[in-house]
């Protein structure tokens, strides 16, 4: 490569800023939390760093003993496991009828299935709360018109994550759709038209061209759909507070509590990087399943 | 083919309803009188409709401060991280010096770190530098983001090299190439990096969440949150506010989606 002094001064001077922020306020944090989950930082330490001890993997361990932890990974898997299928299932539905060529007004249709995406997740969640309340929300008012009896959503343990799952599938389905829509646009004409000579039915054509062809797309999605699953806070947040009985605690959620409530920051420092190594690990699993099921395939 | 057609439409008519009802719902129900909401049947269009809990909560005291807050913080945050993240994107495509793929490279890689593993740390230096409750600490995690940075660059390697070397020849600086010749060309991407980072901002809860801890200086998804815990019973006034939220988002959504899908679908292409 030729660099010209001017152009290589140029190119770190419009660099520098971004760099700069990043490397201070996001690479320098990531490398001191590491440091901070293996100390007892904690209220004590926050008022006076003279009572910051070294104590190597003691929160880990700490951590990896808590019954919270495990019911929080519980309640944090149950949503991973049951949303993302039913985000991404109800994204790939939409994006293939939307991709149909029968459809009108699919510019329209297009922005509203996309619109609750760009909502505020507070305010939409509050919606959500009074949907699903117990006693005057509509939720139980059209289900008890079918026979069902009223179910408290929020209230009872056994419904209040399935709800959270509905409210984020709701929330998120539009912006794998739009993706879909795109990986869709690019698979070629031609191989529908192969498979209707070969009188191919149209659930063979969706398995075996359709779905075969966006394969790539599908697993970046779910890659990237688990990782920011796993990331769930604000909806127990705003919508239940971790409860009833700590059924939607998430592992965000413990590590926000230990860290800003009691302030227990090495701990939950140790909670975070817990997570972490479980998302990187989650991702590596599904890459090398894809990779499985491809080969097995070919 | 008739009826496949309108199984096809039909099933999207019901997806897009219910994708659109709740947030159709919110704004009738934020024109209901207080308490009307929390009747049976529950009552779907408001009998005689007021603007009452608009009035309470833009009047002093409610949102209004919030709603200030938050479009002050939205507007910097976009104008700051728009100017970083173009500048170091087209850097990263266009200008050549040393390192440059191996940095990038890092870049990269520390996408995977979600952003709460930095949180807990971040804080306490913040609070090292006394910027725990200001604008300043609320600002600093996106003033820069490697997202945008990876947008701009993938845009910015469609600028031709031709251009650039013959302004180069012609003695133009290099801040003057990118400000004359390349920014222009990158207009489109500009607006989808403007877009993500409003709305990234306006709808962010955690961070300020954390960081500011007076009341006066809230956002609105803070506000909101911390309104619906005391007044878990005000569905109306609660869906007034909601409205207050959403409503600037998804104007600012309808008007420049183009931009905004456009920027989800090159970052899905990496």
């Amino acid at each position: 490569m030729r660099t010209s002094g001017r152009e290589a001064l140029a190119g770190w001077a419009f660099a520098a800023p971004a760099l700069i922020v990043i490397a201070l306020f996001f690479g320098v944090p990531v490398f001191a939390g590491l440091a901070l989950s293996l100390t007892d930082f904690d209220i004590y330490a926050l008022a006076d760093l003279r009572n910051l001890r070294w104590q190597g993997w003691d929160n880990y361990v700490q951590v990896l003993t808590m019954p919270l932890f495990w019911q929080a990974l519980g309640n944090t898997a149950y949503f991973v496991v049951l949303g993302v299928p039913l985000s991404i299932g109800v994204s790939l539905a939409a994006a293939v009828l939307l991709q149909s060529r029968l459809v009108r007004f699919k510019p329209l249709l297009r922005t509203a299935l996309f619109a609750p995406v760009v909502t505020t997740l507070v305010a939409v969640a509050v919606i959500w709360r009074y949907l699903f309340h117990v006693k005057y929300g509509l939720v139980n008012y059209t289900l008890q018109g079918l026979g069902i009896d009223p179910i408290d959503w929020l209230g009872d343990p056994h419904w209040s994550m399935p709800t959270i799952i509905l409210f984020a599938a709701w929330k998120n389905f539009g912006g794998n759709m739009i993706i879909f829509i795109a990986a869709l646009q690019a698979v070629p004409n031609d191989l529908y038209e192969a498979a209707r000579l070969d009188g191919a039915r149209s659930w063979a054509q969706f398995r075996h061209i359709t779905l075969a062809s966006i394969a790539p797309t599908l697993l970046m999605v779910t890659i990237l759909t688990t990782a920011g699953y796993f990331q769930l806070f604000a909806e127990p947040y705003v919508m239940t507070q971790g409860g009833p009985l700590q059924s939607t605690v998430s592992v965000l959620y413990l590590m926000y509590d230990e860290g800003f409530k009691w302030w227990n920051l090495g701990l939950a420092s140790a909670v975070a990087f817990v997570l972490f190594l479980i998302i990187v690990a989650v991702s590596k699993g599904l890459i090398a399943l894809q990779r499985r099921i491809s080969g097995a395939e070919a | 083919m008739k009826p496949r057609a309108a199984l096809v439409n039909g099933l999207l008519w019901v997806f897009a309803a219910l994708a659109i009802f709740p947030l159709v719902w919110m704004v009738c129900v934020s024109l209901m009188p207080a308490g009307s909401a929390s009747s049976l049947p529950p009552p779907l269009l408001p009998a005689d409709p007021t603007l009452v809990h608009y009035q309470k909560l833009l009047g002093d005291g409610g949102l209004k401060r919030a709603f200030v807050n938050s479009l002050g913080l939205a507007v910097v945050s976009t104008l700051v991280s728009v100017s970083f993240n173009t500048l170091a994107g087209y850097a990263f495509a266009k200008l050549r010096f040393r390192h440059r793929e191996r940095v990038f490279g890092l870049l990269v890689a520390a996408l995977v770190i979600p952003g709460q593993v930095a949180m807990l740390p971040l804080f306490l230096m913040l609070k090292g530098m006394g910027l725990v409750n200001t604008w300043m600490g609320v600002l600093i995690p996106s003033m820069a983001g490697i997202f945008g940075i990876f947008l701009v660059r993938q845009y910015a390697r469609g600028v031709p090299d031709e251009l650039l070397e013959a302004a180069r020849l012609d003695g133009a600086g290099e801040w003057r190439i990118f400000w004359n010749i390349v920014l222009p060309t990158l207009k489109p991407v500009l607006v989808t990096l403007a877009v993500f980072a409003f709305l990234g901002s306006w709808n962010d809860f955690m961070w300020p969440l954390i960081v500011l801890t007076d009341g006066e200086m809230h956002t609105l998804p803070v506000a909101l949150a911390a309104l619906s815990r005391e007044h878990v019973q005000d569905s109306e006034l609660m869906m007034a506010g909601a409205v207050i939220t959403v409503l600037p988002v998804l104007v600012l959504f309808v008007a420049l989606q183009r931009y905004y899908m456009q920027g989800l679908l090159m970052g899905s292409v990496k």
